[in-house]
């Protein structure tokens, strides 16, 4: 009983956050980053206490994740630097990232010090270029990214508006659509992929992390992989005839930058985890595309619906307790409210009052009460588990203390699962996507069913 | 829409002078925001009548981070949009992350959107750009014009040359621009000619001499600026002419800030001259 000290009663809490459901955004500003090719993420880190703990924290947190090296580089400050600014540090760095490992763009966000001493990242910018430190064909991209304002999910979509900011349109239309996915898994983005080439859409997807964050182990190593978006590609997203953003917090600053900035009009729909999410992805991409749906993915959807149908008397009326990310979890709970299933408690640590908002639109027919907290914490969460128990948790690894306490079946989705693998390599977005996540939901619920069955109830076919 | 910043000495005049300007340039027909970017929230006391704006950064302690437009900023004297960014108690906290806060709060919110039919939008900012924070400002796509106010004692000089050493750091690699140094005056003795001649060596003009006039000091206590308090006073006209000075300005350049060798040495020149 790890977590024996929560307490059921719960007290209203102003200036504590226990077990925080959300990260540093220099986190998301990585990551992000990373799904460009050739790109090195570039941290503009504080030192003041002897280690250059961000970078170090960030990787790492990256790299537990995925299980895949991070490189990044960093700033070094020292005292010195937070007492005179970091821009000399960031001019040498700027000079030596580009001589020793000369990527085609360095990705900079700034970290809690660097926004603090209030440096300039885009006068530092300036002025890099102006003394000649930025060799031709060489870009530099930065994103404010204050881990005392929003959370990782903010953190992401600052460096998403960015790459957006290296659009350079040509005048002439490039005949795609670019596809902002936000925060998912790097075999999402290539499910995303595989979606649109049926469909026929051709397609600029920024950030496109699959190939970087999941590649395979050849023997020989590569510090710039061969995947990501392309420096040409994102310059190219000015000319682009739209713009799909997946998801509120993480896509759709980006896109609206594109659409303010070139004209590039834009949609915002919800990242497509589960059925009618899914629905609305395809249907856009129909409307945009001119064409009808390609048999093989009517089959796929076909394919989800007859697994929800088949297994709906395991589905029925489960109640289950979510965490995570607003994006993942808007489009989480219409899947498990269009399965009949319950999602009554709801937490994300990233702040937004129109997450609650939207989560009680999306569960306001489900008859019964819905606790849903922005900026809010797992403690609370646990607390209303204690109050009101439920069938399953869905969430990162970070459940795993809850469930075992509880003894309450779980499974694991979202950011960062430490302790389990598969989620690089197979999506969860799509028809095909939700067919996993019922999978994997039914799995748990079944293997609990088996476990907790008398002798007399347990079943050789379920 | 042109952005301006004031800046000077802490206690010359700058947000009398920003205020009192204001209330010139809405006398031409123009619509202005004042920002006030001083943790004492003293910038828009004699357009509103008093102490009367809550902080950008105490509506965002009490309220939290979904503050609307409205939340923030009052409406003055004439028309104008009122804000104060705030700040910590002397002693604690960080100031300068509190302008880059608010800054970056209002244009988040749209303040500064074209549909806001602003002609200026005026950052009244703390004594010298002791940070980062107090550059906030004059950052590229901020602030584009800076007026420095300034008297003929020497500390203010120092000063008023101290912040062109920044706003040139600025310039070089942004669009922000010396705009000319106010002189409010403290009845020096050759004071008019020394910060011509002082204004000359940074590259740039003495935009309007403000007299010394216990009319400011009268309208103040009523919470007022002089142009509302009596506009047929000799002083309402003074501020008249720099509200008409700034706005008719074309005069924008990178200063070449002195040696401390010069500027004493103009401080002799003028000083011992009778």
């Amino acid at each position: 009983m790890l977590l024996r000290h929560t307490p059921t009663e719960i007290t209203e809490r102003t200036a504590l956050t226990i077990n925080p459901a959300k990260t540093c955004q220099p986190i998301g500003a990585m990551y992000a980053a990373l799904g460009i090719h050739g790109c090195l993420p570039h941290s503009c880190l504080p030192h003041s206490h002897g280690s250059q703990g961000c970078c170090a924290y960030h990787r790492s947190a990256l790299t537990r994740h995925y299980k895949e090296p991070v490189s990044a580089s960093t700033s070094s400050f020292t005292e010195g630097a937070s007492v005179f600014g970091g821009q000399a540090n960031m001019l040498q760095a700027i000079n030596n990232i580009f001589t020793v490992y000369n990527p085609e763009v360095i990705a900079i966000h700034t970290t809690c010090l660097s926004e603090t001493i209030g440096d300039d990242l885009p006068q530092i910018k300036k002025k890099a270029a102006a003394e000649g430190k930025v060799p031709e064909g060489r870009y530099l991209i930065s994103a404010s990214t204050p881990s005392y304002a929003g959370s990782h999910v903010t953190g992401f979509s600052n460096m998403v508006k960015a790459m957006a900011g290296m659009a350079e349109p040509t005048g002439k239309k490039n005949g795609k659509v670019n596809i902002i996915p936000g925060w998912v898994e790097p075999s999402d983005m290539e499910e995303i992929k595989r979606i649109t080439g049926m469909i026929g859409v051709k397609t600029i997807l920024f950030p496109d992390t699959s190939g970087v964050l999941n590649g395979p182990l050849s023997g020989e190593y590569k510090m710039f992989p061969e995947g990501g978006t392309t420096v040409a590609e994102l310059q190219s997203t000015g000319d682009s005839k739209g713009t799909l953003a997946l998801g509120e917090w993480c896509s759709a600053d980006a896109a609206r930058e594109l659409d303010k900035k070139h004209k590039v009009p834009c949609s915002i729909l919800d990242m497509p985890f589960g059925l009618m999410a899914t629905d609305r992805f395809i249907d856009a991409l129909r409307t945009i595309a001119g064409v009808s749906i390609p048999d093989e993915i009517v089959n796929e959807r076909g394919q989800l619906v007859d697994m929800i149908s088949d297994m709906h008397q395991y589905l029925y009326g489960k109640k289950v307790a979510l965490v995570g990310d607003p994006d993942q979890l808007i489009a989480m709970t219409e899947f498990l409210v269009s399965m009949d299933m319950k999602p009554i408690h709801i937490v994300t640590g990233t702040p937004g009052k129109k997450f609650e908002k939207r989560i009680k639109e999306l569960t306001k027919d489900m008859g019964c009460k819905v606790n849903v907290k922005a900026q809010g914490d797992m403690f609370l969460l646990h607390q209303w588990i204690k109050n009101e128990p439920v069938d399953l948790i869905i969430g990162n690894t970070y459940c795993k203390y809850i469930a075992r306490d509880e003894d309450i079946p779980y499974v694991r989705w979202g950011f960062p699962i430490l302790d389990r693998q598969g989620h690089q390599y197979f999506p969860t977005v799509g028809y095909k996507g939700g067919l996993r996540l019922l999978e994997k939901i039914l799995g748990v619920l079944l293997d609990r069913k088996d476990r907790d069955d008398s002798e007399s109830k347990f079943e050789l076919v379920l | 829409m042109r952005k301006v910043a004031i800046y000077g000495k802490g206690g010359i005049g700058k947000s009398t002078t920003t205020q009192n300007t204001v209330a010139g340039l809405v006398e031409l027909g123009r619509k202005v925001m004042v920002v006030g970017c001083d943790p004492k929230a003293d910038s828009t006391r004699l357009l509103l009548g008093g102490l009367a704006q809550k902080s950008v950064l105490d509506t965002l302690r009490e309220e939290g981070e979904d503050v609307e437009l409205d939340d923030i900023r009052k409406a003055g004297y004439g028309g104008t949009w009122c804000v104060e960014s705030g700040g910590p108690e002397p002693g604690v906290g960080c100031a300068g992350r509190g302008i880059i806060t608010s800054i970056n709060m209002l244009e988040s919110l749209g303040a500064y959107e074209e549909s806001e039919g602003l002609d200026y939008a005026f950052y009244d900012v703390l004594g010298d750009v002791v940070c980062g924070g107090f550059a906030m400002p004059i950052r590229d796509g901020k602030a584009e014009e800076i007026y420095i106010v300034v008297s003929g004692e020497m500390m203010a000089m120092y000063a008023a040359n101290n912040i062109s050493k920044g706003i040139m750091k600025f310039a070089q690699s942004g669009s922000v621009r010396l705009g000319g140094l106010i002189c409010n005056s403290r009845a020096v003795d050759n004071e008019e000619e020394m910060i011509s001649e002082f204004a000359k060596k940074l590259g740039t003009q003495m935009i309007y001499f403000v007299p010394r006039d216990n009319d400011v000091q009268r309208a103040e206590i009523n919470r007022k600026t002089v142009l509302e308090w009596n506009p047929e006073v000799k002083q309402a006209d003074a501020y008249r002419g720099l509200a008409k000075a700034i706005d008719e300005n074309k005069n924008f350049v990178i200063p070449t800030p002195l040696e401390i060798e010069e500027l004493e040495k103009l401080l002799m020149d003028y000083g011992l001259m009778n």
